[in-house]
């Protein structure tokens, strides 16, 4: 029976002492990938090709010249983009499309030596909260699986949950990161917008997508931040500050300032006794030292729809290109350019997908732009800058992840309304840009998972990490 | 009184340029024009899933260029937006342009400088954008071809106040605007294979009326002529709409170049909505005063200012000094010319008269030119010594020059035995010979027929091969036969 490993520092120590070696590791998940397939968690795993990469990077450990994260074994999400290797959003409009390019992310990873596994499922574009809308099967969750892992990265969660790999890459436009890591029980990151570069990452809506790892502890994700962010020249919304050595700070002992929204603690669709665990919590922060105090933030209400009309905007725009044209499917069907853009979309696309795209168009056309794009604009810049303001008193925003634990398959699927407040908790951090981070720290009374979140300054990444990471040792 | 006289046009000319740059608007791939179809297309220029428009630089620097160039007043922040339509050309499904920020605001084109016809048209507006592949629809009879070459490639806009009042000014502000691309080089101006590109807003309304028509875009001009004779079309058939009691809709025309004529392409109903909104993929850029300053170090004189130096200081004819800023070469080549001597009349003789007509009979431009202009200088020089012939200069010693450039004047002229004779003596010995060789001209000539001095002079020179100072030997030969 292989070994599991949940963290690289036992992998590095392992493979220090020769008790194995990189070839072994990648065995040792492909043989659990093979008996975990149920859970529909990849789209294509990379079996060949990892275990001769793993066979390279053995090589060079013996010659000393291995990379930082030798012997890491990561998942990508399927709408980051590998060279030579198919990615398609889980989506039947890419179905068999080919990158011609790696991500900024994935270069930075393996030029480090980490060893990519495969490629995970999701909703399709990313748009999703349960993993549902994947034009190639759910995905269940691997704590039970008659209940969603969350998404739109579930396939990322359920991968590094279910020890498929040590860590996954996901993308966060609205939480698609931390609420899977919630459901899943596992460590999601959501960077500071900027913090990582988005060249390669397939787009739902610039202006908020960001690439963020899943991981099983908080020294992992540290460490995969700092091989993955940076300046990137190809990615000009990518920031040029400098990336602090997260890793090196984590045992910073320090007693925060924290805040966390009435408004979220008396929002009605939360799980009572997650709003009673959540106050008990901020009462072991205060024993602990921390000052906690709790803020008025009218906007709660606003959150959803501002994030709904502004990213189905700029995914209308963002999925233009999927056209039938070019590249990727076009419908035997067609005739001529109408019948092209018309029958290749229509069949290609899901319909959550369509949904978000005619809502886009919608809030973007003539008439009604200033009542619905303009005006979501303007809260944009209110929560922003209210925000902010916020966060000029205090370190960090604290909250539940998501209002519950993770539901049933199936049972949410034709409420889109019910479905876009799972993201209630979750859109705040995207729509202002701030770093996000959901905890594994609680366990329901109806035995399922759910996460905490905390929400830190403007590329404060390293207070984020250092404090997550005191707070999961304390649980420990 | 003819009624198409009751009425006045008003144009609106927005003219599209493609920026001379080596690479594309947002993409490191080539943005060379002619090169084999679908070459020049990076996963960017595709628009793969994953991809992200970085700025080429150089769009910012030849903006600001264009914005001094006529004045305008330079944006510090500069948004980008989408404009969304859907076409086989552009694989995005969106344009990256500029919406509520252009980088330019305001500024003018003088059309007819320095004549009494002197106009100046306002602009409203200069923006970045990034040009569309093109689609081929003759070359295939089932399919229509697609090359991506052009996606991305930069342009500006360059949008006009609708101060235009005939076709004739609209071809002369076309005109103007290429010129002034060409002379800061940072278009090639050719409308022929679409570097240049000019859609006409043109409306007519009743004379002296204070509200504007409704008007019409016409496209697909691809030459300046075209331009004047889409916009004679559309006036004229507009007035004919009008007159005959029906209405004008606004709507956006072709232009027919084999008839002349324009067509509807698009009605308002099938207009686009093409949902502007920042583009959030690029980040605002700014354009700092120091920025700004720095490329107007770089500006070449245009070609106004030339005019007015050739024409006051320079003392050349409205004529001569317009021949000479058509184009920025001949400039070029005037202006070295001109730091080697000081006539200037005959340095813009020499290349407004031999150097063009060589350059034109050998279809190659002033830049290919061999000759150098010292050496044209040395050459108008030995005129100005009287050591040889305007004549001998052009026709025996400049067409060795093309075909030797390395040799000096001057040693042309000796080689060939070429230097003016002006001493008597000389002059005396050809003198006799006419008069030997020609005994019945000169017979005609003391008879009265004083025309006939022109003959004479003729064989003379023939007699000196061209060597006689012709002016000495005129005033000599009639001294002698007078006598």
């Amino acid at each position: 029976m292989e070994k599991i490993y949940s963290s690289f520092e036992a992998i590095q120590q392992d493979l220090k002492t020769q008790q194995t070696t990189c070839q072994l590791i990648v065995k040792a998940y492909l043989h659990r990938i093979d008996e975990n397939k149920h859970l529909n968690a990849f789209l294509e795993v990379f079996a060949d090709e990892a275990l001769e990469k793993a066979k390279q990077i053995d090589a060079k450990i013996t010659q000393n010249k291995a990379g930082k994260l030798a012997g890491m074994v990561i998942a990508i999400k399927d709408n980051i983009c590998y060279k030579d290797h198919k990615v398609s959003a889980s989506s039947k409009i890419l179905d068999n499309f080919e990158s011609l390019f790696s991500a900024t992310v994935v270069e930075r990873l393996l030029a480090e030596d980490a060893i990519i596994i495969g490629r995970t499922n999701c909703d399709e574009f990313a748009m999703g909260s349960s993993n549902e809308n994947s034009a190639f099967g759910n995905v269940l969750n691997p704590i039970d699986n008659s209940k969603v892992p969350g998404g739109s990265s579930g396939g990322s969660a359920v991968a590094v949950k279910a020890n498929l790999c040590l860590v996954a890459l996901g993308s966060d436009t609205g939480g698609s990161i931390r609420q899977p890591a919630s459901f899943c029980d596992i460590v999601g990151l959501k960077p500071t917008y900027g913090r990582v570069s988005r060249n390669g990452l397939i787009a739902y809506a610039s202006s908020f997508d960001q690439i963020g790892p899943f991981t099983n502890n908080i020294a992992d994700a540290a460490l995969v931040m700092e091989v993955m962010s940076g300046a990137d020249k190809m990615d000009s919304t990518c920031s040029a500050q400098e990336v602090p050595q997260y890793s090196n700070h984590l045992n910073d002992k320090k007693t925060y300032k924290i805040t966390y929204f009435n408004s979220c603690i008396e929002n009605d669709g939360l799980d009572a006794e997650i709003k009673a665990q959540f106050m008990a919590f901020v009462e072991e922060l205060r024993a602990a030292g921390h000052t906690v105090e709790a803020t008025d933030f009218p906007y709660l209400d606003y959150l959803v729809p501002t994030y709904y009309v502004l990213t189905t905007a700029e995914a209308s725009s963002n999925l233009a290109r999927y056209d039938g044209v070019h590249f990727g499917y076009r419908s035997p069907n067609a005739v001529d350019l109408e019948s092209t853009y018309l029958k290749s979309r229509s069949e290609g696309f899901g319909d959550e997908v369509k949904r978000r795209i005619m809502l886009g168009t919608y809030v973007l056309s003539s008439g009604f732009y200033d009542a619905y794009y303009t005006k979501a604009q303007k809260v944009r810049r209110i929560l922003k800058t209210k925000t902010e303001e916020i966060l000029s008193d205090y370190d960090f925003i604290l909250s539940p992840t998501s209002p519950h634990t993770p539901f049933d398959l199936g049972k949410q699927i034709d409420d889109p309304i019910k479905m876009y407040l799972e993201d209630i908790y979750t859109v705040h951090a995207n729509l202002t840009g701030l770093p996000s981070i959901s905890l594994p720290l609680n366990k329901h009374s109806n035995g399922l998972p759910y996460g905490f979140q905390l929400t830190a300054k403007s590329f404060n990444e390293t207070a984020l990490l250092a404090f997550s990471h005191q707070l999961l040792q304390n649980k420990n | 009184m003819s009624v198409y006289n009751k009425y006045q046009a008003v144009i609106g000319l927005e003219i599209h340029a493609q920026l001379s740059t080596k690479s594309k608007a947002y993409a490191s791939d080539s943005a060379t024009f002619g090169d084999l179809p679908n070459t020049n297309i990076s996963p960017v220029t595709l628009g793969h899933p994953g991809t992200l428009p970085v700025l080429n630089e150089k769009n910012i620097e030849f903006a600001v260029k264009l914005g001094l160039a006529v004045g305008a007043t330079i944006r510090e922040n500069n948004e980008f937006a989408r404009k969304n339509y859907f076409y086989a050309d552009l694989p995005k499904g969106y344009q990256i342009t500029q919406d509520k920020t252009p980088i330019c605001t305001g500024g003018f084109i003088t059309l007819f400088p320095n004549t009494a016809k002197e106009k100046k048209i306002e602009i409203t507006r200069i923006h970045m954008e990034e040009d569309a592949g093109k689609s081929i629809h003759d070359q295939d009879p089932f399919n229509t071809l697609v090359d991506l070459n052009r996606a991305g490639v930069p342009l500006v806009e360059i949008v006009s106040e609708p101060q235009i009042s005939s076709a004739e000014e609209a071809y002369e502000y076309v005109t103007q605007v290429r010129k002034l691309l060409r002379y800061l080089e940072i278009c090639d101006g050719n409308m022929e294979e679409g570097s240049l590109r000019c859609d006409a807003n043109v409306s007519v309304m009743l004379k002296g009326a204070s509200k504007f028509g409704e008007r019409t875009e016409t496209k697909n001009m691809n030459s300046i002529r075209n331009v004047k004779r889409a916009i004679e079309h559309e006036i004229i058939r507009q007035i004919d709409v009008l007159e005959n009691g029906e209405k004008i809709e606004m709507e956006t025309r072709s232009f027919n170049a084999v008839d002349g004529t324009t067509f509807t392409m698009r009605s308002k109903e099938e207009a686009h909505d093409y949902r502007y909104f920042p583009e959030p993929d690029l980040q605002p850029v700014i354009v700092s005063q120091n920025y700004i300053n720095g490329v107007k170090t770089t500006l070449p004189t245009l070609p106004n200012e030339l005019y007015k130096i050739y024409t006051k200081e320079f003392r050349l004819s409205e004529y001569d000094a317009n021949l000479i800023i058509e184009s920025k070469p001949l400039g070029i080549y005037y202006n070295e010319l001109t730091q080697y001597t000081k006539n200037y009349k005959a340095a813009s003789n020499w290349l407004n008269g031999n150097i063009k007509s060589y350059l034109n009979e050998n279809g190659i431009t002033i830049e290919n030119f061999v000759i150098k202009p010292a050496k044209i200088a040395a050459l108008i020089q030995l005129i100005d010594d009287g050591k040889v012939s305007n004549t001998v200069a052009s026709q025996h010693i400049f067409p060795i020059m093309v075909k030797q450039p390395e040799l000096e004047p001057l040693a042309i002229a000796e080689q060939n035995n070429l230097i003016q004779e002006s001493n008597d003596d000389d002059l005396s010995s050809y003198i006799e010979q006419v008069i030997v060789n020609n005994p019945k001209e000169i017979e005609r000539f003391r008879n009265g027929e004083q025309q006939l001095i022109g003959f004479l002079m003729g064989q003379l020179m023939k007699t000196s091969k061209g060597k006689a100072d012709p002016k000495k030997a005129n005033s000599l030969l009639r001294e002698k036969l007078n006598q």
